[in-house]
């Protein structure tokens, strides 16, 4: 039985936490430009863009390891760690400035392929690895610069954080930006346009190949994925150093944002922490087998929405910790709707 | 031997043993499969059968001795190099990922690529081709097997083993959960795989299946190769005789005469639930032992849970001894007054815990009873593991070894035992034979109807025809979630029981065999 | 007969269950010696053996031992409770602005009510404890900060409360017998209870656990109450400690609680763990802290160092079967 119809609403069923997710996001986005004095404006909209890259980058960078059962604690870490190294090497001439980056994302990969190999090869849960790991990258990060500061070239910072028009003006091509062809993309976000080529060119041909399947056959069932002659050490390896060179693209651009880096401990853990907010809001499952790094891309920029939505009401300062706190258990409660839906008890428990 | 050596094996062991601790798994095997031929393995569990076709398969390797295949010795590091060189099995323990879809399943592996990534329309074009070669075009390629009936998942399963075009094909209790009617189906494939030239190795615990489907057996006992025949030279005695290594006389222990109706100790009353379970009435009397038969997925299993308080939304009445009780949870059920026990279908994942000790699992479900107050009383703790083990005779080391070093007849000894110290009055047992060797099947048997002797009213469902009619006293056959048909001392025969459990009516089903 | 019904095997050899806490105690062992070598050289005296050195670190640890004894509950059920952070500081602040008489009862039930919403999503919502602790965590923040206004509470804590932290019974500081009752408790309760069993059970596979008839919700809820309960008591002596509450004072507590349960051989998927050895990983821990402290490490390194010796430690012990089937 395998009508167009019935295909599309099995697919739907099967992509529900995604298109919550979405639907979600342009809910409370829409919201909140309907009610900001300059709501709908390219000023705001790469202001926002620019808040949200990095926990977009951490979110997706956390799915992998969530996809394969498991968490990683050292996200924010690794941002950090990237951060702070960007800060030392981004700056100079067009090829010093390459290479930096260059380094920058091997150094976020490296570290992802740290966690891997202590998880697969140290055969150590993945929540106590990260945690260990986690520990020492911050005190690498620390190493590197005690003390905020830094020297990020000027250009760079500017092109990235403004739309494609700033960069093309930047960098002068497309005729400074004023080429007629390029109109219709100029007022977009240089970092939406990332986010969303990061999404398709790095995480969605990660998850049509053979590696990124294997991910979620691990997470779902180990022992089948193993029985079935699955390349499971590889798997890990790679969702691991994928992830930790997610993480380090969001260290990357949030020291191109700040123009400088910084080695703070309460920010790194708020990242993870918020990573994981944003997974689940994403619709990935925290056991590891569903859901997809898409979905928490949508997590972050909820949660970042929600926080935009605070600055335009003027909510008391001293309530929006509340708030912000009662929204985000909210949120990862929709999922007890299921449990009262459930007949047959057994289905609860995995 | 003499005939497989004269078509050189397709696939061939010589002097392989393989130990685990201080067990010997296999000593010095000699086995050989040919190309074109269907080969059952028969023996207990404990007999070796599961370590032999771990190590054709690659999951295991051996201590010693060597494997050939088409002749050439063969050395696996894992299951990946034994699926490469043509040797695929299908275990006991399903390898689908529930989270994936059916095309992903089947094309798992080895999936067709376009420009390096997975083509999702080559896949489920194969994935369509492999289910209708097992029959199974009913089942959507883009479920994800999650969402499946345990028989279309063992379907599935054997779809994909089969799609991978294997020289040496090997199941392994393949068949348990399908229906007679799948399990033709399947066997019609693997016979048409046979005749183009696959070698097939199948274990399977069900007599019948295997005088359907085999060209020669093998028998192994206490990981030793015993003999090898073929199919038909032996008969059943003699093939358990070689298996046990002792006689067995009876198969079922006899039945009480026929006596008035006992007092009803388990009474349903217009109990219903979703779509599973529409106005059930059913009564067992104190001593008796009830079957439940017909189709797999009527409702059996769903009958037992609601009984034991696992389901939620139930309607209707459930009265024990007489009084009705509320059953919203096992706790429920099983309280002092209500009494009810439950053997679940997978001891695997819901009757033991596998990570614990013998005692601790045998414990399970005294806690209340061994304890004083909050505090356990580690004396009678321990004498009410000393008798569990004792009553049921379960071969353990020390009550302190972990309880995944047993065989699964002896785990599945635990599982009764756990639920026989409860002193139940109820025993509710969902396929408590599948998968276990015939020794402790009958030791199984015996003690059930010494129970129903006891005293305690017994509901039992199972697939095996033969163990529905010898164990039972009554039976009632389920379709689609009701009671058609309940049968009772010569009326059940095997034929009846087909011929409710496809809801046909008796006349005309004498003129229409199933 | 033999004692069949123990957690851990019979003390023939050396079980899985107790090489984690030898090996633990191992490590301590060396700490201290490394520590005493670099004293030795350094100042010519061995400081860390001294009795009040080693009393001053078991004050220290006190609270550190509390907290990861509620967290050991908690994780052997094969969750986790992130709220502890917020659950120390609004103990703390709630106790030290009530004061008085019911200072010490009020953070304890400040504690055991955070525990109960925990246990109540987790058991009958079937949220994963892992985010749901987290909003909770949020919660608690986002609640103490709109009551105290973000600043640190003025109130001071109460005598009681200063005594329990800081004071001396006998000659042994105060605190070290609160964690000493604390971890009878939990000897007690893991080992001889019917809940301790149930609470292994769970761990170990819980729909075998249902199944079998144990009141899995309960347990599981009873569970995050102690555990918010023993965070409530180590924010109020925290309180005492510094004779105030302020923002973030739990927020240190956390991660090296969940550390010194890992190490001290609990599995973090649960169902396995001895509370001999979380006592070890605590001392550990505030050991090997206080060891860096003398040793004036950067706080760089000294991160560096944490997370080495839980990656070397748990690469002797906290390692998985290979994945065979």
């Amino acid at each position: 039985m395998s009508g167009g119809f019935a295909d599309l609403r099995i697919r739907a069923r099967q992509s529900a936490g995604l298109l919550t997710a979405i639907g979600l996001c342009a809910a409370l986005y829409l919201f909140y430009n309907l009610n900001h004095p300059r709501g709908f404006s390219s000023a705001v909209l790469i202001q926002n863009s620019n808040e949200a890259f990095a926990l977009a980058m951490v979110a997706m960078a956390q799915t992998l390891p969530v996809l394969l059962g498991g968490i990683d604690l050292s996200v924010g870490a690794v941002l950090t760690l990237v951060n702070v190294a960007a800060s030392h090497v981004m700056n100079g001439g067009p090829l010093d400035m390459a290479l930096g980056a260059a380094l920058c994302m091997g150094l976020g990969a490296a570290c992802g392929f740290m966690n891997g190999c202590v998880v697969v090869y140290g055969r150590i849960q993945p929540i106590i690895a990260t945690l260990a790991t986690g520990a020492i990258y911050m005190g690498v990060a620390l190493f590197l610069r005690p003390s905020p500061g830094g020297n990020v070239d000027a250009d760079l910072s500017w092109a990235m954080t403004n739309d494609l028009f700033e960069m093309a003006a930047t960098y002068g091509f497309a005729g400074n930006g004023e080429a007629a062809w390029f109109r219709p993309f100029a007022a977009l976000p240089t970092p939406l346009i990332l986010m969303a080529a990061v999404a398709a060119l790095v995480w969605l041909p990660f998850a049509r190949s053979v590696t990124g399947r294997t991910v979620y056959a691990i997470g779902s069932n180990e022992g089948a994925a193993y029985m079935s002659g699955l390349p499971i050490a590889r798997a890990k390896l790679a969702a691991f150093t994928l992830g930790g060179f997610l993480a380090g693209l969001g260290g990357l651009f949030l020291a191109l944002q700040t123009s400088s880096g910084a080695a703070d401990v309460p920010q790194a853990g708020a990242y993870t922490l918020n990573s994981l907010a944003a997974v689940v809001i994403g619709g990935t499952s925290l056991l590891g087998g569903v859901g997809s790094a898409v979905g928490s891309l949508f997590g972050a920029l909820v949660l970042r929405a929600i926080s935009f939505n605070f600055r335009i009401f003027e909510v008391d300062p001293l309530l929006q910790p509340l708030i912000e706190g009662m929204v985000l258990l909210a949120a990862v409660s929709l999922g007890a709707v299921r449990v009262l839906r459930v007949r047959n008890t057994l289905d609860l428990f995995r | 031997m003499a005939e497989a050596s004269q078509r050189a094996a397709r696939i061939a062991l010589a002097g392989v043993s393989k130990r685990y601790g201080g067990v010997t798994a296999l000593d010095g095997v000699d086995f050989a499969c040919s190309g074109g031929s269907i080969h059952a393995v028969l023996g207990e569990n404990g007999a070796g059968k599961s370590t032999l076709i771990k190590i054709i398969s690659g999951v295991v390797r051996p201590d010693a001795g060597e494997i050939a295949l088409e002749g050439r010795a063969m050395r696996f590091a894992d299951p990946a190099s034994a699926n490469a060189a043509g040797i695929v099995c299908i275990f006991q323990e399903l390898s689908l990922v529930p989270d994936l879809t059916v095309a992903d399943n089947i094309c798992l592996a080895d999936p067709p690529r376009r420009f390096g990534l997975i083509d999702r329309r080559a896949q489920r074009r194969r994935a369509e081709a492999a289910l209708a070669a097992v029959g199974c075009e009913d089942v959507n390629p883009l479920l994800r097997v999650r969402d499946l009936a345990l028989s279309r998942r063992q379907l599935v399963e054997i779809a994909k083993a089969l799609a991978r075009d294997p020289k040496v094909l090997i199941l392994d209790e393949a068949t348990s959960a399908l229906t007679a009617a799948d399990v033709d189906k399947v066997f019609d494939v693997l016979r048409a795989r046979r005749d183009a030239g696959c070698a097939i190795i199948t274990i399977s615990h069900r007599m019948h299946e295997i005088e359907a489907i085999a060209d020669r057996c093998s028998v192994f006992r206490n990981g030793r190769h015993i003999e090898t025949f073929a199919q038909g030279a032996r008969g059943p005695s003699e093939i358990v005789r070689m298996m046990i290594g002792r006689e067995i006389s009876a198969h079922f222990p006899p039945k009480p005469q026929k006596r008035d109706r006992p007092a009803p100790m388990l009474e349903t009353r217009g109990l219903s639930w979703e779509h599973s379970l529409s106005a059930i009435d059913l009564t067992v009397g104190r001593g008796e032992i009830m079957g439940l038969g017909g189709l797999d997925g009527q409702g059996q299993k769903e009958l037992l849970l609601a009984l034991f308080g696992v389901l939620r939304g139930v309607r209707g009445d459930v009265l024990i001894d007489g009084r009705p009780v509320a059953l919203t949870s096992p706790t429920d059920a099983k309280r002092p007054g209500v009494d009810i026990a439950l053997i679940p279908e997978d001891r695997k994942t819901e009757g033991l815990l596998l990570g614990m000790s013998i005692a601790d699992n045998l414990l399970a479900a005294s806690l209340d009873r061994i304890s004083r107050g909050p505090f356990i009383d580690r004396a009678a703790a321990a004498r009410a593991v000393e008798d569990g083990v004792r009553a049921m005779q379960i071969k353990i080391g020390a009550p302190s070894d972990a309880v995944a070093t047993l065989s699964g007849g002896n785990q599945q000894k635990v599982v009764i035992a756990k639920w026989l110290m409860t002193r139940p009055r109820v025993i509710l047992l969902n396929d408590p034979t599948r998968g276990i060797d015939v020794g402790t099947k009958q030791e199984i048997y015996r003690l059930l109807r010494q129970l129903a002797d006891e005293g305690a009213a017994i509901l039992f469902y199972t697939t095996d025809y033969e163990e529905l009619i010898g164990c039972c006293d009554r039976m009632a056959v389920m379709y689609d979630g009701r009671i058609v048909r309940e049968l009772e001392g010569a009326a059940m025969t095997e034929h009846a029981i087909i011929a409710s459990a496809l809801n046909i009516d008796a006349q005309a089903a004498s003129g229409a065999r199933a | 007969m033999t004692d069949a019904v123990q957690d851990a095997a019979p003390r023939r050899r050396l079980s899985p269950e107790d090489r984690p806490v030898v090996i633990a105690a191992g490590f301590v062992l060396a700490i201290l010696a490394l520590g005493t070598a670099y004293t030795l050289w350094t100042q010519g005296t061995a400081t860390l053996l001294s009795p009040t050195y080693l009393l001053q670190q078991l004050q220290v640890g006190a609270f550190l031992g509390i907290v990861a004894a509620g967290m050991m509950l908690v994780i052997l059920l094969g969750h986790i409770d992130l709220s502890v952070p917020w659950t120390i500081a609004a103990s703390a602040m709630t106790a030290t602005a009530v004061g008085g008489p019911f200072a010490v009862p009020v953070g304890l039930a400040v504690g055991m009510g955070i525990g109960l919403i925990n246990g109540c999503g987790v058991a009958y919502l079937r949220i994963p404890s892992m985010i749901f602790t987290l909003g909770v965590n949020a919660v608690a923040q986002g609640v103490m900060v709109a009551q105290t206004g973000g600043f640190a509470p003025q109130t001071a804590a109460t005598p009681l409360m200063q005594y329990l932290a800081v004071g001396k019974i006998a000659g042994l500081p105060a605190a070290v017998f609160v964690w000493g009752v604390v971890s009878l408790g939990m000897v007690v309760l893991l080992g001889r209870t019917a809940m301790g069993r149930a609470i292994y059970m769970i761990g170990a596979r819980e729909a075998a656990a249902y199944l079998a008839g144990v009141p899995t919700r309960r347990v599981i809820v009873a569970s995050f109450m102690l555990c918010g309960a023993a965070s409530g008591l180590a924010g109020t002596l925290l309180a005492g400690y510094s004779t105030k509450a302020y923002q973030g004072m739990g927020d240190a507590y956390l991660l090296p609680a969940i550390a010194a349960v890992v190490i001290g051989g609990t599995h973090i998927l649960g169902g396995r763990g001895r509370y001999l050895g979380t006592l070890v990983g605590v001392i550990l821990i505030v050991l090997l802290n206080s060891v860096l402290s003398i040793m004036q490490m950067p706080e760089a390194a000294r991160q560096v160092i944490y997370g080495s010796v839980i990656i070397a430690m748990l690469l002797v012990y906290g390692r998985n079967d290979k994945v065979t089937q």
